[in-house]
């Protein structure tokens, strides 16, 4: 039995297959209708996430699969003091698989120890969050064709953001990769990302705070949120969250084959004017989400890709 | 010359970073021990000018070298059978320490399930780098 907890989980040559079957799925969706009839997915949301839940439920019930589940601390036995063992244990029994959102890191180890069905990290606190890093790959693999040789900038968040550091770790894997890395000092890449990760590796990247200069390079763009809730101190969050808005005028100095890619929610980081431009892919990026999670949900529950 | 009897059945931790002695007297309990312990502090040696020894009557059930490794890895462990040293045991800085340290990232699983083990593995051996297996949280030795 084999749980996601993390992207690095599986090897480059699992993931090709698992975003060979998401575009399969793209492509034939119908045929997908009822490989999962009869099996349920549990979706243990001890923490709010609109997108991350709707996406998986939307994932199973369109492989004919139903779901159950919590969506909040508050409305599950944690909030009797249940701990996550007892909880995916109990779940093992009514469910054939389980997503987890937890705002601790490591919940979703924790529970995969204890499980007898196959656990999804659907997002662990700031550590792991690998459906998110899949969407991304397959957002990349199916706009550009390829994973390998191009130049991704990441733009805004860098410190704070783990899709950024998961989507590294994961791009790292795959040939003549470069990195533009676009933040303010003050949200550059944490230190083990740029050592242990990107020289380690011999990867080239630069840092950058300009946003315009970097554009002309770039074979992917992908913005992230300031979020509010990483600052302890409001001022510094106030003097960050504009620096870098992505309009109609920087999309000009872009290649005509760039794309936007956006792990949503936005605040104003892209302005909606931006989201008429072909390349704006982070509404594409929702749709791949669903199809990504299928091929998960289907490779974890090891069904057979139908003929 | 300070005079300490031999041993004729036991160990011997040879090598202890003078003053450390105690430290690890207490972190592999043996102060819970009924058998004779002696702890020899601030010993001339060659090799280190002043180091610490710590000598244990009995076998080594008694000791936990996934600890001593961890605490230090440059400690000789000398195996003492009918007054005579039978092996001498090289410590290596273990891959995995379970309920030695603690993980203090209040973020950490670790932090409101009591219960869980603190796992912590061997991330870096160069850098003597351990990360918990929880939320991979660094912890330098």
């Amino acid at each position: 039995m084999r749980h996601m907890l993390n992207p690095l989980d599986f090897s480059v040559e699992e993931i090709d297959r698992l975003l060979s079957l998401a575009s399969d799925i793209e492509h034939n969706l119908p045929k997908y209708a009822h490989v999962c009839d009869g099996k349920k997915l549990a979706t243990l949301f001890y923490e709010p996430s609109t997108r991350t839940r709707l996406s998986f439920e939307s994932a199973m019930l369109s492989l004919g699969g139903s779901v159950l589940g919590f969506s909040s601390a508050n409305s599950s036995s944690a909030a009797k003091g249940e701990s996550v063992s007892d909880t995916i244990r109990t779940i093992s029994c009514y469910a054939d698989i389980a997503a987890m959102r937890h705002p601790k890191e490591g919940s979703a180890l924790v529970a995969s120890q204890m499980s007898s069905i196959p656990v999804i990290n659907a997002g662990d606190g700031g550590h792991q969050h690998p459906t998110q890093t899949l969407t991304d790959l397959m957002t990349i693999r199916s706009l550009a064709g390829r994973l390998g040789n191009m130049t991704i900038g990441l733009c805004g968040d860098l410190k704070f953001g783990r899709t950024v550091h998961s989507l590294i770790n994961a791009m790292v894997r795959y040939p003549d990769i470069r990195f533009v890395l676009i933040a303010p000092d003050e949200l550059r890449v944490p230190s083990y990302i740029r050592e242990d990760v990107l020289k380690a590796n011999h990867i080239r990247f630069k840092e950058v705070n300009n946003l315009d200069d970097a554009m002309p390079e770039l074979d992917i763009l992908y913005m992230t949120r300031v979020q509010r809730e990483r600052f302890f101190n409001e001022e510094d969050y106030i003097r960050l969250k504009d620096c870098y808005i992505l309009d109609k005028k920087k999309m000009k100095l872009a290649k005509e084959n760039m794309y936007v890619l956006h792990p949503l929610p936005r605040v104003n980081e892209i302005s909606t004017e931006v989201d008429s431009d072909p390349r704006a892919a982070y509404f594409k990026q929702v749709q791949y989400g669903v199809y990504v999670r299928m091929a998960l949900i289907m490779t974890l529950l090891e069904v057979e890709k139908p003929c | 010359m300070l005079n300490i009897s031999g041993l004729s059945e036991g160990i011997v931790l040879d090598h202890i970073e003078a003053g450390k002695s105690l430290d690890i007297y207490y972190h592999l309990g043996l102060d819970k021990l009924e058998c004779q312990v002696a702890i020899i502090k601030n010993a001339r040696s060659s090799k280190m000018g002043r180091k610490d020894i710590i000598k244990i009557e009995g076998g080594l059930d008694k000791l936990d070298l996934q600890i001593l490794g961890y605490i230090d890895h440059n400690i000789t462990v000398n195996i003492i059978q009918d007054n005579k040293i039978v092996e001498k045991k090289r410590l290596k800085l273990p891959k995995r320490i379970t309920n030695v340290i603690k993980c203090k990232n209040p973020r950490c699983i670790t932090s409101i399930e009591q219960e869980l083990p603190h796992v912590f593995y061997l991330a870096d051996e160069q850098k003597e780098l351990y990360r918990c297996m929880y939320c991979e949280e660094k912890y330098g030795k």
